[in-house]
């Protein structure tokens, strides 16, 4: 639903209990204190401070910012367990529509040439650059880093988008090539992306480990339904509000955040989703294992978790790879 | 500036038409609309074309082009050590443009040290680093991208059209695919740590100053070498552009050094005893003379030179785009392109019907001021380059030959050359024979595919070749017996960062473009 | 010429033996025509050579006396303010509103105006052949100066080229007015339809073989109407056609052009293909409705100085 068809506004939803910005409940319980006091220039001592104007999180769906279908959100809070938003819980039907709009999106993506979609990662890295406050904010908050500790995880994100964006016309040159076979035949292979892809975002890195999983999918040209960390969506639905002004079509990457054993089950049993990265259930093994056998009724890719994943250190090629077929093509040479 | 002489098509049709069917027409004899009122008005004055365009000139103004531009060394623009200095001059005007100073030996000595001096910090950087140097260098191109293509149209006499569309485009794009590489470089098959190997000298041509200036820096950086790079003597302003590019890149001092400057200047750049490696465009003569010198050193050589190609129509071309191909690839940059399609093999059976329609589609090339968006064909780009077009046109007239070039005026001032079409063309010519550097396409024929082969191959050069067939089988069949370095098939030209390119036999060796270029400039 | 036609498989071979089409260097070639940059007394000649090129349309099935009269009106006197803006070259309706497109513009002023009707079951032309001559004959008898015929791409894409062909000659021959003269006929393609550009340069060979007076792209009712490339590639069968055959077809791009720029791109394109003998009424028209008040609001602008707006035309 958008914000301008939505005739009730934030106090419509009756699930939101401490819903911060209805007017009747201004320090609700839960309201953060802590956010006014982030409010710069309230120098003099009498002055009352500003306050602020919070933020409703929205998912990232077909390029648009739709609130749940379910109407449901569920609280979200800092390293200390104070409140810091509500965040839309997707439903079953969020997931497929995400499905459906990544679906949509992908004959376009996967054939816009590589410089195209290099310049975009890029594009995506130069606006994040200019929200590294934000972002290092919303880090800090999420994983209770200080902020130099958020801060460097932010820098570490930009850059690999940049890395990233460097590989899209390089990765055919290192895992493609010609083949030559026995024969009087011209004969080729090279990578092209596998299609829809669905992404559970890792739990333990709100940002560093979400872009880590989300660039490597789209930058060979497949598109993604991202499932956010459960406990802390927060980077990653604002992460929306940059891909949406970085020239990235509308539905390459589609943000859900909510619970992720809910969300996932639909995902990895859905027939139209080609392949998926299990990075957010390293911690659940159990879940892990319902979802690859899902995964198998169409034969999804499926990236196995690693419960030891070091998302600061430079990845490899593995990501890119996982999400990629091989196509070879044979033509005979002759006059 | 010149505009198309319909004329030369009428005169060639053997037949008038038929104007309309006999029952026509519908219309009734009273002329509608336009024709009644405005639109028997020609754009022009009467004689001339029905439609002929109005000038539609690029704005000089973008481009802000100093009297006097010194070397730029360890990041600061200085005099020559001598004073010397030199003229560029617009070629189509003859107009001097700014006052460049001439590199020597001193000069070069203080690149090369400053290059050293950078070499190592450089070096040292992460990839990752590296790279977003290069990545600011790709946009910076990007959003000043009018401005050097105007002022590299102005320097160079290319047409508008080609600058703004293929050399600013390309030259951001290179540095954007090289600047990816730049941590990347032990996924590129030269080894789990590749190392750079030094100072690069890099001498660049006038065909392409901007764009061959990013073919060398581009992968030179990314690499992790510092360069000393010298432009052509026709054509320094772009490079002098790039310096203040670096500058607002960031670019630590030392890691890139323009200096100007003659022959001489490139001699002495590649004779150094500093450099660890020589790359060089432009001309075989030069490209022999610079692997003399470096013999008995170890500076890694990479050379791309001149070359003969072939452009081989067979009778199942797909004939209009064919004949595109043909046209962008002798008169794309006035046929200054050391890849350029100059030997036309067209199989017998349809050389009539394409020679047709070349030479109709030659009378629609505008040539004249390269600054108006609607020019095809600019300005050759020195008196000298001139001369050799010239001496050679008539070269191929004197050997027998048949030369014919649609009717154009020439501008009276600048340097120009007609597009020139010679058939009657045989191996044994000179213009068959000689690189020409120039808007001249020599038409030989054959019968069969071995004979096409067997003639595309006969040359001592290998750089490029062209085959039109709508059969995948033949292309290919081709493609492996041609003795060159880029084969396009049913198109030409096609230049891309991702794809190397580099010759065979006298063309040169090495290879620049993609994964394969980075060896030139790694220890491996 | 005329033995191609003398069996399906002469057809065939002929039409196959057609020089192919390369996709890439087709676009390659119309988007290097596009970035021509024609300005000033340029672009004042081609805006009104554009406006006298249109062939105003409305092809609903909600047209009415009404729609048409005002289409009419419109057409004979595109820019109410300013009576130097030319006529446009004919109104383009259904069989059934020629009658009143007629009158209207005998009312207007300008019975000269041609009217063109769509006929032969257009847009589909699914029905029996006695039906789309039937339809043929009525538009004719109505007065209707000029037929836009659709091919039948289910013959033709499954190779039935001799059945398309004798179709366009029977509607031809239907286009006959009892006094010996005949409607202009214009054949359409469909070329979305078509989908190889093989297939567009075949069936224009093969309506120019069985008497088309211009080969048109579309009918403005599938989702991919007329594109440059296609236009292109039409302009060069004419091209080819009157320099083998010697008899001048004129070409007709509809659906889709709604810019002047995109017009002039067209002007553009025929100048430097077909030449300067097809930038004439008599050889090029536009299919399209939307596109006249574009035409006129460059046209304002290039007369006042100023960027005109869309209450400054009319909407008829």
């Amino acid at each position: 639903m958008s914000e301008l068809t939505e005739p009730t506004g934030k106090t419509g939803p009756p699930a939101s209990p401490a819903s911060p910005a209805s007017p009747s409940s201004p320090s609700a319980p839960g309201s953060p204190a802590s956010r006014a006091d982030e409010v710069p220039g309230s120098p003099g001592g009498g002055a009352a401070a500003r306050l602020s104007v919070l933020k409703t999180y929205k998912l990232f769906v077909g390029g648009k910012f739709p609130r749940s279908e379910s109407g449901r959100v569920y609280e979200v809070s800092d390293s200390t367990g104070a409140w810091l938003a509500n965040a839309p819980r997707s439903s079953r039907k969020d997931a497929r529509d995400a499905v459906v709009a990544a679906r949509k999106a992908f004959p376009g993506w996967s054939g816009a040439t590589a410089y195209n979609r290099g310049q975009i990662l890029y594009r995506i890295a130069e606006m994040l650059e200019g929200r590294r406050e934000q972002f290092t904010t919303e880090v800090a908050a999420a994983e209770g880093l200080d902020r130099a500790g958020a801060a460097a995880q932010v820098d570490a994100a930009i850059d690999r988008w940049v890395w990233y964006a460097g590989w899209s016309d390089k990765i055919a040159q290192v895992v493609g090539g010609a083949n030559p076979v026995a024969g009087p035949y011209f004969n080729l292979s090279s990578p092209e992306p596998t299609g829809v892809v669905a992404v559970l975002a890792p739990g333990d890195s709100s940002f560093l480990g979400l872009v880590s999983v989300i660039a490597p999918v789209i930058v060979t040209g497949n598109t993604a339904v991202v499932v956010a960390a459960e406990r802390t969506p927060l980077p990653a639905l604002s992460l929306g509000e940059v891909l949406a002004t970085s020239d990235l079509p509308g539905g390459v990457v589609n943000l859900l955040s909510g619970g992720t054993a809910e969300i996932a089950a639909p995902l990895a049993a859905h027939q139209d989703v080609n392949a998926i990265d299990l990075a957010g259930a390293a911690t659940d093994e159990t879940l892990a294992k319902e979802l690859e056998t899902a995964a198998a009724d169409n034969l999804k890719r499926v990236l196995r978790p690693s419960a030891t994943t070091d998302w600061t250190t430079g990845p490899g090629t593995e990501r890119m790879l996982a999400f990629l077929e091989t196509k070879t093509v044979w033509h005979p040479i002759g006059i | 500036m010149t505009q198309p002489k319909k004329q030369q098509t009428r005169q060639t049709r053997e037949t008038q038409p038929q104007r309309g069917r006999q029952t026509r027409p519908a219309t009734p004899a009273e002329p509608t609309g336009a024709l009644g009122t405005t639109g028997t008005a020609r754009a022009t004055g009467a004689g001339g074309p029905l439609f002929a365009y109005a000038p539609a000139p690029e704005s000089r103004s973008v481009v802000d082009i100093a009297p006097r531009y010194g070397l730029y060394i360890d990041g600061e623009f200085r005099e020559a050590a001598d004073g010397q200095v030199f003229k560029t001059v617009s070629p189509s005007s003859e107009e001097v443009l700014s006052e460049v100073a001439q590199g020597g030996e001193e000069d070069v000595d203080a690149a090369v040290a400053a290059a050293r001096r950078a070499f190592g910090p450089w070096s040292a950087l992460p990839g990752a680093e590296r790279a977003k140097y290069l990545f600011r260098i790709a946009r910076i191109l990007q959003e000043r991208s009018r401005e050097l293509a105007v002022l590299e149209s102005l320097d160079n006499g290319k047409p508008i059209r080609e600058s703004r569309d293929a050399d600013l485009p390309l030259a951001a794009a290179y540095f954007f695919h090289y600047a990816g590489w730049a941590d990347k470089l032990a996924h590129a098959g030269y080894g789990p740590d590749p190392r750079p190997l030094g100072v690069a000298a890099q001498v660049i041509p006038w065909n392409f100053p901007l764009l061959m200036l990013s073919w060398k820096i581009a992968p030179a950086l990314a690499t992790g070498n510092t360069v000393v790079l010298k432009p052509a003597e026709t054509t320094p302003l772009s490079a002098l552009f790039f310096a203040d590019i670096c500058r607002q890149a960031g670019l630590p001092r030392g890691v890139v050094n323009i200096v100007t400057g003659d022959g001489s200047t490139g001699a002495a750049l590649v004779a150094h005893p500093g450099v660890d490696k020589v790359a060089f465009t432009g001309s075989t003569e030069v490209g022999k003379a610079i692997a003399r010198t470096v013999a008995g050193t170890r500076k890694k050589l990479t050379l791309e030179l001149g070359g003969k190609a072939a452009n081989i129509v067979y009778d199942d071309a797909p004939l209009d785009q064919a004949v595109e191909g043909i046209v962008n690839g002798i008169f794309f940059n006035q046929g200054h392109v050391c890849c350029a399609g100059s030997r036309l093999l067209v199989q017998e059976s349809v050389a009539e019907e394409v020679l047709d329609a070349l030479r109709r589609r030659m009378a629609t090339l505008r040539v004249g001021d390269p600054l108006d968006k609607n020019t095809d064909v600019g300005a050759v780009n020195s008196r000298e380059q001139l001369d050799r077009i010239t001496a050679l046109a008539d070269a191929g007239e004197a050997e027998g030959a048949e030369r014919w070039s649609p009717a154009c005026d020439l501008p009276s001032t600048g340097y120009w050359f007609a597009p020139t079409l010679f058939t009657g063309v045989t191996q044994a010519h000179r213009i068959a024979r000689e690189e020409i550097f120039g808007p001249v396409l020599s038409v030989l024929t054959f019968r069969t595919p071995a004979e096409a082969v067997e003639k595309a191959n006969n040359t001592p050069y290998g750089l490029s070749a062209g085959i039109w067939t709508e059969k995948g089988s033949r292309i290919l069949w081709t493609a492996d017996q041609l003795r060159a370095g880029v084969v396009w098939a049913n198109t030409f030209n096609k230049f891309d960062p991702a794809s190397p390119f580099g010759g065979y036999k006298e063309s040169g060796h090495g290879r620049e473009g993609g994964r394969h270029g980075l060896e030139a400039y790694l220890d491996v | 010429m005329a033995d191609v036609t003398a069996s399906d498989a002469a057809l065939r071979r002929f039409l196959h033996g057609l020089p192919g089409v390369d996709a890439v260097g087709l676009h390659a070639r119309a988007a290097a025509l596009g970035t021509r940059s024609i300005k000033t007394t340029a672009k004042a000649f081609a805006i009104d050579l554009a406006i006298s090129m249109i062939d105003l349309t409305t092809l609903e099935g909600a047209d009415s006396p009404g729609k048409v009269r005002a289409l009419c009106a419109k057409g004979a006197h595109p820019d109410p303010l300013d009576r130097s803006a030319p006529k446009v070259a004919a109104i383009c309706v259904y069989p059934d509103m020629v009658a009143t497109a007629k009158d209207a513009l005998r009312a207007a002023g300008a019975p000269h105006i041609p009217v063109a009707s769509v006929a032969t079951a257009f847009p589909a032309g699914r029905a029996a052949l006695p039906v789309k001559l039937a339809d043929t004959r009525d538009a004719v008898a109505a007065g209707a100066d000029e037929i836009d015929m659709v091919i039948d791409r289910g013959a033709f894409l499954t190779g039935r080229y001799l059945q398309v062909s004798e179709e366009i000659r029977q509607v031809k021959e239907a286009c006959r007015r009892e006094d010996g003269s005949a409607a202009h006929l214009k054949v359409i393609f469909e070329t979305g339809e078509l989908q190889t550009y093989d297939n567009v340069r075949r069936a224009s060979w093969l309506a120019m073989l069985a008497g088309a007076d211009f080969i048109k792209t579309s009918t403005g009712k599938v989702a991919v109407n007329a594109t440059p490339p296609v236009t292109l590639l039409m302009l060069e069968a004419v091209r080819d056609f009157r320099a083998s055959v010697g008899v001048q077809v004129g070409v007709k791009p509809a659906g889709g052009i709604r810019t002047t720029k995109d017009a002039v791109k067209y002007l553009v394109m025929v100048n430097e293909t077909a030449g300067e003998d097809w930038l004439s009424p008599d050889w090029f028209r536009f299919g399209a409705s939307s596109l006249l008040n574009d035409l006129l609001m460059q046209r304002q602008k290039l007369g006042t100085g100023r960027y005109s707006g869309p209450d400054y035309v009319t909407v008829d």
